[in-house]
């Protein structure tokens, strides 16, 4: 197959493309299309509907049609749903899993019974662990015996400390021994009680419900134990959470005992509990009601409250207010305060609905107030070298939780009594800090004046004053005030919050603040309280250890403005965000404004305070760019950058538009997403001055516009990725030939085709390396298709650019075994093929493509044709390189029949020899039995489009082509 | 081949008054037939009395341990000799609970010198190669209601440095002033002791309070009689420096088993106090002892 002569088809673009348009076929509603979703007919729905009227309604009620893919999800996907489950499940984990998985949800049905918005104990816990730790070392004292109390044997000392440990070993919990942890540290102690909570549960598995009890006893023991008094309220929550198990263990299994023929409703009552069951139940109540000391009697009676249930209707009602007097033996005051929030806890949750108890605990509470700064109290806070405020503080999430217990729901008039009884204590700062965080912040709102007038009242010997502000502040950020009083509010308390001397608690009161001021000031107010947070923290660097208080007062300020104007026309806001001067933070306060900044700013803007202010804070996350930014961390600044750059607009001012994406260029070099949106903006700019100018420039638009191809030009080089710049070449290229800028859109043209040879055999995609070979087939299909409109230089050869191209191509190493040179020759065959028409497919208006420069002329004609030849016959080359192995001939087959597939469709088959190298083409792609009939069946409209344009002389062959195909549909009627 | 023989009476608290009928299952479960020799029930009531060593010396505590007092006592063949088909066999019976003559039947009582018990036990009587089975089953006697009702009558309390008795040196006594009540010292025995105790005021810090539940048993026999105070239980009811002031609730289960409507026999008393028991800081006890009559209603 030596030359072939290559002869294009002539092509009427403006006919062809009216046969070709499809007949606009309306699809009935009923019928089948692969692109209307599928529609599960409701029967239900349907059966309504069908009634009445045709089936359009009934397609119109089911318009709704689920989507495949979120049909599948069915609303949650299954991520969510993961971690709804788990969230779910953590507080019943960190409950220590209490008793099975019936147990639990009865609990959860439990707590619903008080209501959603009441605030479970399960999220103070953690809370609570983590505030209230210390580095002490801690012991744990188990006497598993019977009340042989305080007998450490004095012979012990005399064995030494690894015997006595070892013997102790042995014992382990058998009945009798003694155990002493010493030096525990806190990590060890709560490991310790975990184990002790296993413990429980192996021997209440094991039927060993003595030993489990005996458990109980002395962990509620511990209870008694104030040494280490900072940890206390941990000690707390540790050890109430191994009650909190033992209750529920009791409570199933008496449940479980009469479960016998069907399992007791959840509303069962005591006639519906069989004989044995109250029997047991019984047992347990005469068996902890013997216990000696009073606080684990106290505490494990109330851990199995619930079980009055079985016995009788008022059990609860009556063993409340019982246990509740009883607490008032508690001499520590501490200890007492921590009984009564348990109690309260499983009375709430028990007993919802009795609320006399609850409030009888806060009055006995007050009552015993006046303890708190007694001589035992102070004696001991002495030894341990604890100060009163620390020690006050310890006191309220007890506080906090009996309040919140007797605020949730409760009508205002106790609410107001409660405060006043408050009051009649003088006042007392530890209280009024509970009730402010208890009580409802409407209530709190309301009577904010009041409590501020409390607060000053109060002594500041003991609890500090700016925790009582932060509480109201906190009250203050969910309630409105009255609005006559809330400047007067602030004001006051600004005042003391201003005096607090350790920037620390200064920041920590302030940030609570500004929220209350953002929701009902302007940025006069918030520029003022910025300025004075500044004032404070600015010495001795002391901001340095508040970032993430600092933090939250921007968050809560970007939350109330969103006019960005309002917010840096604050004088203060930046001075405010020099304070982040660790870089990490600083980021990080930049990129939320910035988030903040995307969602909300919704028009496009000039204002300079704006853009400036944008500037430095974007400029500030580029700079933290170095080379260890991880490629995530990069993109996602880059995106807010390029967030920015989108909202900039100088509107009609293309000039300074163009300058400030100079100046951007320079501030933001390190990211190469912004540089290319960069360059998009400018091409994008350069694209409106022409729509401006409505397609004719102006001399002073023409220089605009070349500007801006200047730009481009300039920036794209900086970019290191290859495919980036090669598809901005082209891109700017094009945007530079629409707007007549002819020599800079060769430059681009040029420059791209002068970097194909760089373009790596591979590269990384989503962190895989992968050939480039498809991508820069891509590009190179892309690359032709904008050649046809692309004038030939006047001072370089016909076909300049496209022999520029194919010589790349040829030069190129591409990877060994592989199509894709000859691929890219294929496909410029219909380049050529456009290229000879004498009207092309498509121009660029007010550019005058090769056809008007050229205007048919045969030797240009003849230029191409040659060109299509060398390209054939290089290609035939390849096929027959092919043919000489086995493996190659699928590849064979596949090549030759897309050369097929542009000989029908761009070739002159009148010609003899090239009808005679398609049908070649056709068996040689047959040969081998690789083509599949699927995708030649696909060339059959080709094929009915070449058959108008044969001669006769061609008809055989057509005859043939046909023959062939039809062995391979039959299904297709002629 | 195993057979295990179980009693079991039909109420589960397994409690009884006179004149009621004691029903109840008696459960063999074997796994193949068995061959025996009859079973028969027996019921018991017996009042065990001992002489502690510390009223009558040891020797005689040993020897002159007091004869038991028989109250109820019945005997009924539940099957003649013969086999019982494996699996489980269940046989029914019921002892009505008369006592013969004026005797009466007392409540259960377990104490230290006076035990009053009642049994049932069931013999199964085997051949020779096979040893014979027996079980014991403990139930209890509830006396029968009391009908003199008392109205509680209040008895309060003072205790000062002064009140005391059996102190050593009245000067070295720190200041205290406690007061209180008890709601009642004739007490119903299904109902918990109550009262309340305040400490108006003390110079010492107290450690504790607490209230000790004590039994007092009398044995009488031919050389006199022996009467002898032990604990029953002590229960915490106020734990280190309480606040001053506060009424402090007390509050005591009476523990089931080891008391019983106080009793007054012939042969033995049983009688009940309660101490009120104040622990100094050095733990120096200040004590106000009361009397208590139990009765069931």
């Amino acid at each position: 197959m030596a030359a072939v002569q290559w002869r294009s088809r002539g092509r009427n673009y403006e006919a062809e493309l009216q046969r070709c348009r499809p007949e606009v076929a309306l699809v009935e509603f009923g019928d089948y299309h692969p692109l209307k979703p599928i529609m599960v007919t409701d029967t239900k729905t349907r059966h309504g509907a069908r009634k009445g009227s045709t089936s359009s309604s009934s397609s119109s009620s089911s318009s709704v049609p689920p989507d495949p893919l979120s049909s599948m999800l069915d609303g949650t996907d299954p991520l969510s749903m993961f971690a709804a489950a788990s969230a779910s499940e953590t507080p019943a984990i960190s409950r220590s899993a209490s008793a099975g998985d019936l147990g639990r949800k009865r609990k959860e049905k439990e707590e619903e019974a008080v209501g959603a918005d009441f605030e479970p104990w399960s999220s103070k816990r953690g809370e609570i662990l983590a505030r209230f730790t210390t580095t002490e070392k801690l012991s744990i004292n188990l006497f598993m015996g019977s009340d042989r109390g305080k007998a450490p044997s004095p012979g012990s000392s005399a064995v030494s400390e690894k015997v006595r440990t070892r013997l102790e070993e042995l014992d382990d919990l058998e009945e009798g021994s003694q155990r002493e942890l010493l030096n525990l540290s806190q990590q060890d102690y709560a490991n310790r009680i975990e184990e002790l909570n296993q413990s429980l549960k192996e021997a209440w598995a094991s039927d060993q419900k003595v030993k489990a009890l005996k458990i109980v006893i002395q962990c509620s023991k511990l209870l008694s134990d104030t040494s280490v008094i900072q940890f206390y309220p941990s000690k707390f929550v540790l050890i109430t959470d191994i009650l909190d198990t033992f209750g529920q263990l009791v409570y199933d299994r008496i449940w479980s005992m009469c479960s016998d023929p069907r399992p007791l409703p959840d509303s069962f009552t005591v006639d519906d509990v069989n004989d044995t069951a109250k029997e047991t139940c019984l047992n347990w109540f005469f068996k902890i009601a013997s216990i000696r000391e009073l606080l684990p009697r106290l505490y494990v009676e109330a851990a199995i409250l619930k079980c009055n249930r079985f016995l009788n209707k008022s059990g609860i009602q009556e063993t409340l207010p019982r246990l509740t007097a009883m607490i008032k033996g508690i001499g520590d005051p501490l200890v007492a305060a921590y009984t009564r929030a348990y109690l309260c806890r499983v009375g709430v949750e028990v007993a919802p609905h009795l609320k006399d108890s609850l409030n009888q605990n806060f009055f006995d509470l007050l009552g015993t107030f006046r303890q708190i700064g007694g001589e035992s109290v102070r004696k001991q806070l002495a030894l341990q070298r604890v100060e009163a405020p620390e020690y006050l503080t310890l006191y309220s999430p007890a506080i906090s939780w009996i309040l919140q217990c007797i605020a949730y729901r409760a009508p205002e008039p106790l609410l107001t009594e409660m405060m006043e009884r408050c009051k009649k204590l003088g006042n007392n700062a530890l209280l009024l800090n509970s009730v402010m965080r208890a009580f409802r912040p409407e209530f709190v709102a309301d009577r904010a004046t009041d409590f501020i007038g409390m607060i000053k009242d109060c002594d500041e010997a003991g609890f500090p004053k700016h925790l009582l502000f932060g509480s109201l502040g906190r009250s203050l950020a969910c309630a409105d005030p009255p609005e006559s009083e809330r400047l007067t509010i602030l004001n006051e308390a600004w005042k003391v919050i201003t005096k607090v001397r350790s920037p620390r608690d200064y920041v920590n009161c302030a940030e609570i603040w500004v929220e209350f001021t953002c929701r009902h000031f302007t940025k006069r107010e918030v520029n003022t309280i910025l300025a004075d947070i500044i004032k404070h923290m600015t010495p001795d660097r002391a901001f340095e250890d508040a970032y993430s208080q600092l933090q939250s007062v921007i968050r809560k300020i970007l939350t109330y403005f969103h006019d960005f104007s309002v917010l840096f026309s604050m004088e203060r806001f930046l001075p405010f965000l020099d304070m982040f001067q660790k870089d990490s933070v600083r980021v990080e306060v930049c990129r939320s404004i910035m988030e903040i900044f995307i969602k909300h700013q919704l028009d496009l803007t000039r204002d300079p305070v704006i853009l400036n202010a944008m500037l430095h804070i974007c400029k500030t996350m580029h700079d933290s760019v170095n080379a260890l930014t991880l490629e995530d961390e990069r993109r996602s600044l880059a995106l807010l950058i390029i967030g920015f750059i989108r909202m900039v607009s100088f509107g009609r001012d293309f000039e300074q538009q163009l300058s400030f994406c100079v100046e951007a260029r320079a501030t933001f070099c390190n990211l190469e997403p912004v540089l290319v949106q960069l360059i998009h903006t400018v091409n994008q700019l350069a694209m409106e001055t022409r729509r401006v100018m409505r397609g004719s420039h102006s001399r002073k638009t023409a220089a605009f516009v070349r500007a801006c191809a200047a730009y481009s030009f300039i920036t794209i080089p900086s970019l290191s990725s290859i495919f980036s710049r090669l598809s901005l070449y082209l891109l700017s290229g094009q945007v530079a030939l629409a707007n007549q800028c002819l020599s800079q859109a060769d430059a681009f043209l040029k420059a791209a085709v002068s970097i194909l040879p760089e373009v790596p055999r591979s590269i990384s995609v989503e962190g895989k390396l992968r050939s480039s070979e498809s991508f820069l087939l891509d590009f190179t299909n892309n690359f032709l298709a904008m050649l046809l409109v692309v004038p030939d230089h006047p001072e370089h050869g016909v076909l300049y650019l496209v022999r520029g191209l194919l010589n790349m191509v040829q030069d190129y190493t591409w990877e060994d075994n592989s199509d894709a040179k000859v691929r890219v020759y294929v496909s410029a065959l219909p380049l050529l093929a456009a290229m000879g028409q004498e009207t092309y497919v498509y121009s660029v208006p007010k550019v005058d493509s090769n056809e008007t420069l050229y205007g048919g002329d045969p030797k240009f004609l003849s230029e191409i044709n040659k060109l299509c030849e060398t390209l054939i016959g290089q290609i035939l080359d390849h096929l027959k390189v092919l043919g000489r192995d086995e493996q190659g001939t699928r590849r064979q087959g596949a090549l030759a029949f897309s050369l097929f597939g542009v000989l029908l469709a761009h070739g002159d088959l009148r010609n003899n020899k090239l009808s005679q190298l398609a049908v070649n083409l056709w068996n040689l792609s047959h040969k081998h039995g690789h083509c599949e009939p699927r995708v030649s069946v696909s060339s059959r409209p080709r094929l009915t489009l070449a058959e108008t344009h044969f001669s006769k002389t061609s008809l055989p062959v057509i005859i043939e082509l046909f023959s062939h195909l039809a062995v391979f549909c039959p299904q297709i009627s002629y | 081949m195993s057979v295990t023989l179980d009693i079991r009476l039909k109420r589960a608290n397994k409690v009884y008054r006179e004149g009621e009928a004691v029903a109840g299952v008696i459960v063999l479960a074997c796994k193949e037939p068995l061959q025996h020799h009859g079973i028969s029930l027996s019921m018991e009531g017996v009042v065990n009395l001992q002489l502690s060593s510390k009223s009558v010396g040891v020797f005689e505590a040993f020897y002159n341990s007091v004869k038991p007092i028989q109250l109820i006592s019945s005997n009924i063949e539940v099957a003649k000799a013969g086999k019982i088909p494996g699996g489980k066999t269940e046989i029914p019976f019921e002892f009505p609970l008369h006592t013969k003559g004026n005797k009466v039947l007392y409540e259960t009582y377990h104490g230290v010198f006076v035990n009053i018990q009642y049994s049932l036990r069931c013999d199964m009587r085997r051949s020779l190669l096979a040893k014979d089975l027996s079980r014991n089953c403990e139930f209890i006697v509830h006396c029968q209601p009391q009908k003199a009702k008392v109205a509680p009558t209040p008895v309060n309390f003072t205790i000062t440095p002064d009140t005391l008795e059996n102190t050593r040196e009245r000067s070295l006594l720190p200041k205290f002033l406690i007061r209180g009540h008890l709601d009642a010292t004739h007490c119903v025995i299904s109902q918990p002791l109550t009262g309340e105790v305040v400490l108006e005021n003390s110079d010492v810090p107290i450690k504790s309070i607490e209230l000790q539940l004590v039994r007092v048993e009398t044995c009488g026999c031919a050389e006199g009689y022996a009467r002898d105070a032990t604990e029953i239980q002590n229960i915490q009811i106020a734990e280190g420096d309480v606040c001053h002031g506060l009424s402090i609730p007390i509050y005591m289960v009476f523990p089931r088993l080891f008391t019983c409507p106080t009793l007054e026999t012939t042969n033995f008393k049983v009688e009940f106090e309660v101490n009120v028991v104040i622990v100094l800081h050095d733990d120096h006890l200040i004590t106000e002892n009361f009397p208590l009559k139990l009765c069931r209603v």
